[in-house]
């Protein structure tokens, strides 16, 4: 193949992956080797072949200028809906996956709250075989109880036999304290962490929003924050007392993030993630009954989203993770009672982190990637990609200073729920490079 | 002067635009002295009620008040759960819409609904009571029948007595009252009182006896049965005879204490019978207010100006 100087910029969707392929003058951020430097990549069959300035007059292959351009090890996005089986009109494993390329990520982890739920080895087997052949690898969570009802333990040996990477029962909190303390203690035998929805439902029944001035200026009935801190202090000491691995789902309150803090301080083995929706916005975005701003847990306080990214900084909260919940058009165009929770977060992900995280100082390019791309990985006891010679190319590319508004029409997610179409954001995806497959981004 | 498309709330409602209400309300209450309690001003206009909540006074107040005023009327009413199963609400009112109508009337369950229709109709939205949200004509008639009685809203002291967490006639009295200069108490059990409502500029009690020499005005606000089994007060007994206000809590006050009460009344539970039925309440002279404060607002909605006859 000869040398083609190439125009990145004019790249939409999927590529045919070079045999050869240089990127050359890429920042390459890879938070475990602490590396940071301005350098060319050799990508070769797949594989990391080389790191160190190459001539590119003189390359065998493709060359792309990316210049400016960060590259990362591949992002995992630990919290996604995909809505597959059961509610394929609102997401697909296939277009959550794209969902998810065309944001920078090269992986992500879906909840198991399908129709069936993920609770048996079928479910399991059946998202492997399709998602088999997708750039964006996809690792089901599986539910802690059977058909999601907190009552007895799923089958979560054969489970994770069968590929689960964490047990979760995400949106319906495990009210039982006894069932939760057998799974932390089951789980152990397999290492696997169990991810906690963490919502005391007997404190939030027929709540819309967060309890405070907002919820009580907009008579929407609040979710109190102790209703999460009561759930959150309770799983930490079950994990304590068990030795089991916690983690801790879309963390949203001042009072959660100090109860993991201390929890870290005495070695309990609790991680925890946030969304970039909750760090970014408050409930004072409600105002005019939006329901793209009814969320669960629900956007919270200045105080709260303040203790967020503290948390953030100080490595109390390990992990950014969307809680992607894509919803369909006519379901969240209701009044804001009968407004469904959730919104999609794929497609904004890196612009909320770079404008909010990055830009404003509070975290280094290291410290963002290694909350995207290292301690999601690590928070389900795996290896996270490397950028390394002789390891898989699992690369995430993206312009930190692109700044770009979001339009809402240009997600490949089947559903458009969010509140931040027409937001200005600094930092966008550029292209995704995983399993032999490259994706430029349609943004 | 009142030039709005909608009214939605009385959050955010200016100090002149409450004042041209009532001012205009007043003419009203006039016309409904007369003989013939009939005007022209709504002629061709069509307006249809929207219920999606069981009401019976506020529905039959505007239906009364557009009959007056001789607008053409369509009444719906529905329970807003058995709606949720078929079309939606935005379907509807679209499909309504469709026929060519002007305003529309919109009571509803969830806050926000009025909000939600203004945003996709092109006709006027009267908010008749969302959710716990607001319930802006019905603040709007409660501060008429002060300032006809008390000739003022500014320095007085107006309480706001029981349920306040699910009161939509608690906020919109709050945002007008404030907004005309009253002091606004509100007392009730803590557990019916909302989080961080003093940032509205209330003041909070929990004693009705503390209260007593302060006030001019209680509003007193029905308290619903279902509370009880959300564990947020244990008994009604409890509850009148700590909170409910009756003839003896009232002789303890050296000046005469106005009592309102938005309906439907629980007699023995908030509000004793011979208080209800005593020579401070003005609580059926609410209900004819009511109409002429409803009028007003389809008049100036309409695009009256000051000025009727």
């Amino acid at each position: 193949m000869k040398f083609t100087k190439t125009a990145i910029i004019s790249r939409k969707g999927f590529q045919p992956l070079p045999e050869r392929l240089l990127l050359k003058n890429a920042r390459l951020v890879d938070p475990v080797a602490q590396m940071d430097e301005t350098t060319d990549l050799v990508l070769e069959d797949g594989r990391i072949a080389s790191l160190g300035p190459i001539d590119a007059q003189g390359f065998q292959g493709e060359v792309l200028d990316l210049s400016g351009k960060i590259v990362s090890p591949g992002w995992m996005d630990l919290h996604v809906h995909l809505r597959e089986p059961g509610r394929e009109d609102e997401e697909t494993i296939e277009s959550g996956s794209l969902a998810a390329a065309n944001g920078g990520f090269t992986a992500l982890c879906c909840m198991p709250n399908t129709d069936p739920p993920i609770d048996s080895q079928e479910i399991i087997q059946y998202i492997k075989d399709r998602s088999a052949d997708l750039l964006v690898a996809v690792h089901p969570i599986a539910a802690i109880t059977k058909k999601r009802e907190g009552k007895e333990l799923s089958e979560i040996l054969e489970l994770v036999e069968q590929g689960a990477v964490a047990i979760s029962d995400d949106g319906s909190p495990v009210m039982n304290a006894e069932v939760m303390r057998r799974a932390l203690e089951y789980t152990k035998m397999v290492g696997v962490p169990v991810i906690g929805h963490e919502e005391d439902v007997t404190m939030t029944d027929g709540a819309q929003i967060n309890e405070g001035f907002v919820s009580t200026c907009l008579g929407l009935r609040g979710w109190p924050t102790v209703a999460e801190d009561v759930m959150v202090a309770r799983d930490i000491l079950l994990a304590e007392y068990t030795g089991g691995r916690f983690h801790v789902a879309h963390i949203s309150s001042e009072g959660a993030v100090e109860l993991v803090r201390q929890a870290k301080a005495r070695g309990v083995q609790v991680t925890a993630e946030v969304t970039p929706h909750h760090f970014t916005l408050t409930d004072e975005a409600v105002r005019g009954y939006d329901t793209n701003t009814k969320i669960n847990p629900p956007l919270r306080s200045e105080e709260d989203r303040q203790a967020l990214l503290q948390g953030l900084v100080d490595g109390t909260i390990d992990v950014i993770a969307t809680d992607h919940a894509p919803h369909a058009f006519e379901e969240k165009e209701a009044e804001y009672i009968y407004a469904p929770f959730g919104i999609v977060g794929l497609e904004t992900a890196l612009g909320l982190c770079v404008t909010e995280l990055v830009q404003t100082g509070l975290l280094s390019w290291t410290q963002l990637i290694e909350k995207l791309a290292v301690n999601p990985y690590r928070a389900l006891g795996l290896e996270p990609p490397r950028i390394k010679p002789g390891h898989p190319a699992n690369l995430t590319i993206f312009d930190p200073e692109a700044q770009w508004e979001v339009n809402p029409a240009r997600f490949l997610s089947k559903s458009r729920n969010t509140p931040f179409g027409e937001k200005k954001l600094t930092g966008k995806p550029l292209a995704v490079i995983n399993q032999g497959k490259m994706f430029f981004s349609t943004l | 002067m009142f030039s709005r498309k909608h009214l939605l709330g009385l959050d955010g409602v200016a100090q002149e635009e409450i004042i041209s209400i009532l001012d205009t309300a007043r003419s009203f209450r006039e016309v409904l002295e007369r003989p013939i309690k009939r005007l022209p001003t709504l002629q061709g206009k069509t307006v249809v009620n929207l219920f999606y909540e069981p009401s019976t006074r506020t529905r039959i107040s505007f239906e009364l008040a557009e009959k007056r005023l001789s607008a053409d009327i369509v009444n719906f009413s529905a329970s807003a759960s058995s709606v949720k199963k078929g079309e939606t609400l935005i379907d509807t009112v679209r499909n309504i819409e469709a026929m060519k109508i002007d305003m529309v009337v919109v009571r509803h369950s969830s806050p926000g609904a009025a909000h939600l229709l203004a945003r996709v109709l092109n006709a006027h939205i009267i908010n008749a009571g969302d959710g716990g949200h607001e319930h802006p004509t019905q603040a709007l008639l409660d501060m008429f029948t002060i300032r006809e009685k008390k000739g003022r809203l500014d320095q007085l002291t107006v309480a706001l007595v029981g349920d306040i967490s699910h009161s939509r006639v608690a906020m919109s009295n709050i945002y007008g009252l404030r907004t005309m200069g009253a002091r606004v108490l509100v007392c009730g059990p803590s557990t019916l009182i909302p989080r961080h409502i003093e940032w509205l500029g209330v003041e909070v009690y929990h004693n009705i006896d503390e209260i007593i020499e302060q006030v001019d005005v209680m509003n007193i606000l029905r308290l619903q049965l279902e509370r009880q089994r959300r564990g947020l007060f244990p008994s009604l007994r409890e509850y009148h005879n700590y909170f409910g206000i009756t003839r003896e809590r009232l002789e303890r006050a050296t000046r005469p204490i106005l009592i309102m009460h938005p309906g439907p009344m629980n007699r023995g539970v908030e509000i004793s019978s011979d208080v209800a039925d005593s020579e401070h309440s003005v609580i059926l002279e609410q209900v004819t207010n009511g109409l002429a404060v409803r009028m007003a607002i389809l008049y100036l909605l309409a695009g009256g100006k000051s000025e009727i006859h």
